[in-house]
């Protein structure tokens, strides 16, 4: 038995895991629209490679990474451009992004798919070749997954596989892993491969006996002796990176500290599933796995395009009629869906339909009684309840001071705060006013900056003119002394091309 | 609406009541071995502290329902309420829970705002202003030379009378502790002392059962995670090795260190008093050096004071500290324990 390790706290919500896996993964098939943001991705937007008007090929490039952190965009299905414009996507904030619109054809037709002999490529290349095929990190944070296969400072000893999927309702991975395992299996191989590490250590809770025998089955098929199924005991939040890390390798990765610089990598499974449909099928990420649940007639998990609109993905299950709005990602961390015309994009994990009556709104808060309920819980062991303190009282630099930015919003205080206080609120409160504030100071500091090389300007132009004034002066007065003790007239004309040269005005200068 | 969308059933509601409940087995074994004036006390106090939260709450402006029904005020009245003797007359209690919701808890802002536990300021203004009436313990069952009907000591209470040829002296004795410092003080040794009819097995005959009925409602407490082991074990272990400290040096003018812990308010403090989350300290290093401190303090005002318990002044003196050790036991957080 490989011992495991503990992280401080966490909290044990029901789970209400069964309603959505009674059924097997269902194709949620073709919408009558596509809308696809070219910015699902943790970096920069995806720079547009199609113009409205063009007919696409399943899988074709919507999008191009641009800089460093971004990752591709492609189309779903085959179809016409109709549009390229700014819409309201699947963000709790409901700004609109810039979208690319896709009218299907029903033919589904795919370009020319190239598979790669991930043994015979060096890992640049298949890095870019994930970064091209638009894969990022499923599990929710959608960071580009090329980046993360980038080594370390020092050998990755373990590859960490993330099927633990601790939030409640969330079924995705858990079906992923029962029904695909075999390539979730491969494409950690894959990426253990490319990152060169020592061992792949697949993390799933003990709440999922039928996800934990497929890959367990899966890994001896391959006979990889390098991958073990690890059984790691259900608690949230048991499946934030940091925390599967941390069990399963004992290793904790503070929050600033590139994991891989410790020798660890942490993927989500659905991400080493796609990145095993990218590499042996030379498939781009187009579809991803999405739990449909809550308050709806039948819970199921769908294998749905990026880009469907929501409320044609929730049709397929059935929503009941007091369902009053819609929340991706679980109940914990998940946010409220602004309307139910956005789409799915590649961190739609899962789809809660909400009812009055399944999340009932809070009871008023009250004071903190510094109960320390919310300290007992935290897995990244803040002191929830001095953080709560400063946001609410904006002391800011007292809540960075006591680690607010190692807060990985889990939400574990908010659940067990008996005062009701939404702490996590108040952390998010606090840390988009430090990046306000800071963004603010960038750029007063950048027009400090400025304002001050222009005084110097003009101050050292000022300098620079006297100089040559003094110069000038000084040489006719030379010319003139030897005018007068008889120079030669060579030596006049030399010293009269020196004062022409220094009155030159300071802009006919050659720049130094 | 945002995340998280669930919460776990848990109020401060319940939180309070569940240590009122804790309180029950210590309060019926008092009304058994000292009589039925204890329940007159925690109901007279009961009454002020909520008439009292309702006045304060509207002077502040905030709403009356969900703060009259957080049991916060309730509970401050019960410890007010065995803290002080029974047998004292109704505007005694009156005050205390008065100044104890008003001046202690929302002049300082209300629930959770308060640094200094209310019902000890309670005590404490009381015993400062009113040290006779403070004294003023009944005699366990039993012991007395006289025992009065509950309806003498309701008299007495709200009438301030006794019965005809009944002497207050007749019916209250000094408590446990107060006779050990009276006793050592006219030269008499430990072991003679002990020999006295008001004292039991451990301490007061009587008390001591009542301590042990704390004892079940803080396991209580302790089973429902209502409190933590810390505040408590820190607390007894302290207040048991200073007191076994000074009683290995010097047994014949130093109790065992077990009479301290079952006298006087000890109990109450370790599970009820000290546990008070919004006057100690919220870190585990932070619990350890406050608990050990009211421990060590309880020991010296007893000891060496001009008080009958040191508890109430222990509690308030390390109460004051609390902010200081919450900054200089900060924890560190996840991944930034240096290396391992």
């Amino acid at each position: 038995m490989r011992t495991l390790y503990h992280f401080n706290g966490g909290v044990h919500p029901p789970t209400h895991k069964a309603q959505s896996t009674q059924t097997p993964i269902m194709q949620a098939g073709l919408p009558s629209r596509l809308v696809v943001p070219l910015h699902q991705h943790a970096g920069n937007s995806a720079k547009p490679a199609v113009q409205v008007g063009d007919h696409v090929l399943k899988g074709q490039l919507f999008g191009m990474p641009e800089g460093s952190v971004s990752s591709a965009v492609h189309a779903p299905t085959s179809g016409t451009v109709t549009a390229i414009d700014m819409q309201v996507v699947a963000h709790p904030s409901g700004l609109p992004d810039l979208c690319v619109t896709l009218l299907p054809d029903g033919r589904d037709e795919w370009i020319t798919r190239v598979s790669t002999d991930y043994l015979q490529t060096n890992p640049a290349e298949l890095r870019q070749l994930l970064r091209l095929a638009g894969v990022v990190g499923l599990g929710g944070a959608v960071f580009p997954s090329d980046l993360k296969l980038r080594p370390g400072t020092q050998k990755i000893k373990a590859l960490v596989l993330n099927g633990a999927e601790c939030e409640p309702y969330i079924t995705c991975d858990d079906m992923l892993m029962r029904e695909r395992a075999d390539e979730i299996v491969r494409g950690a191989e894959m990426m253990r491969h490319i990152l060169e590490a020592g061992e792949v250590l697949i993390g799933i809770e003990d709440n999922k006996p039928a996800a934990i025998a497929a890959m367990r089955a899966a890994v001896s098929a391959n006979s990889l002796n390098t991958m073990e199924v690890v059984v790691v005991p259900t608690i949230y939040p048991g499946g934030g990176a940091k925390q599967l890390i941390r069990v399963l390798t004992g290793i904790e990765v503070a929050a600033g500290v590139r994991s891989t610089d410790l020798g660890v990598q942490c993927f989500n499974v659905a991400t080493a599933y796609s990145a095993h449909r990218a590499i042996e099928h030379g498939e781009p990420l187009i579809s991803r796995i999405v739990t449909l649940t809550g308050n709806v007639q039948q819970a199921q998990n769908f294998e749905v395009l990026i880009g469907t609109p929501v409320n044609e993905l929730v049709a397929l299950a059935g929503a009941k009629a007091d369902t009053n709005g819609y929340i991706m990602g679980g109940p914990m961390m998940g946010v409220p869906l602004p309307s139910d015309q956005v789409t799915v994009t590649k961190a739609t994990n899962c789809i809660i339909a909400s009812s009055p009556a399944l999340f009932p709104p809070p009871p008023p808060s009250m004071p903190c009684i510094r109960c320390t309920r919310c300290v007992e819980v935290c897995p990244a062991e803040l002191q929830p309840q001095d953080l709560y303190w400063f946001a609410k009282a904006k002391n800011f630099g007292k809540a960075q001071e006591f680690n607010l930015f190692d807060c990985i919003e889990c939400g574990a205080c908010s659940y067990m705060c008996p005062s009701n206080i939404p702490l996590v609120q108040y952390y998010r409160f606090a840390k988009s006013e430090i990046w306000a504030n800071e963004r603010e100071k960038d750029a007063a500091n950048l027009a400090r900056e400025r304002h001050e090389y222009h005084l110097l300007r003009i101050e050292r132009e000022k300098q620079e003119k006297a100089e040559k004034l003094a110069q000038k002066e000084k040489a006719a007065a030379a010319a003139k002394a030897a005018a007068t003790t008889g120079t030669d007239a060579k030596t006049i004309e030399a010293l009269r091309a020196q004062v022409r040269e220094i009155a030159r005005p300071a802009s006919e200068h050659p720049k130094e | 609406m945002f995340s998280p969308f669930i919460t776990h059933a848990g109020s401060v509601r319940e939180i309070m009541f569940k240590v009122l409940l804790a309180l029950i087995p210590g309060i019926a074994l008092y009304a058994w071995y000292f009589g039925p004036a204890i329940l007159v006390s925690i109901a007279l106090a009961s009454l002020t502290a909520v008439a009292t939260e309702a006045a304060m709450l509207k002077l502040r402006r905030r709403p009356l329902a969900p703060f009259l029904s957080d049991n916060s005020a309730l509970l401050t009245a019960w410890l007010l309420a065995l803290s002080i003797p029974p047998l004292a007359p109704w505007w005694l209690v009156v005050v205390g829970t008065m100044f104890a919701i008003s001046i202690a808890k929302h002049l300082y802002g209300g629930l959770g705002n308060n640094p200094f536990n209310p019902a000890m300021i309670g005590y404490a203004v009381l015993i400062i202003s009113f040290p006779v009436y403070m004294t003023h313990w009944l005699a366990p069952h039993g012991l007395g030379q006289l025992e009065l009907s509950f309806a003498d000591q309701l008299q007495f209470i709200f009438g301030g009378q006794f019965p005809q040829n009944i002497t207050l002296d007749a019916v209250s004795m000094a408590t446990p502790l107060d006779t050990l410092k009276t006793q050592l003080h006219a030269g008499h040794a430990v072991t003679d002392i002990f020999q006295m009819p008001v004292y039991g097995y451990l301490s007061g005959h009587g008390s001591e059962l009542v301590a042990l009925g704390y004892i079940a409602g803080g396991i209580y407490l302790l089973f429902n995670r209502v409190i933590s082991w810390h505040l408590p074990a820190v607390f007894l272990l302290s207040l048991f090795v200073t007191a076994g400290a000074f009683h290995l040096a010097d047994p014949a003018h130093f109790v065992p260190p077990l009479f301290h812990l079952f006298s006087g308010a000890a109990m109450l403090a370790a599970f009820f008093i000290l546990t008070d989350p919004v006057t100690s300290p919220t870190t585990i290093r932070g619990k350890f050096i406050f608990a050990a401190g009211a421990g060590f303090l309880t020991y010296i005002i007893r000891v060496f004071g001009g008080y009958p318990d040191g508890v109430a002044f222990a509690t308030l003196l390390m109460n004051i500290c609390v902010p200081l050790i919450d900054a200089y036991t900060q924890p560190k957080v996840f991944g930034k324990k240096g290396v391992k």
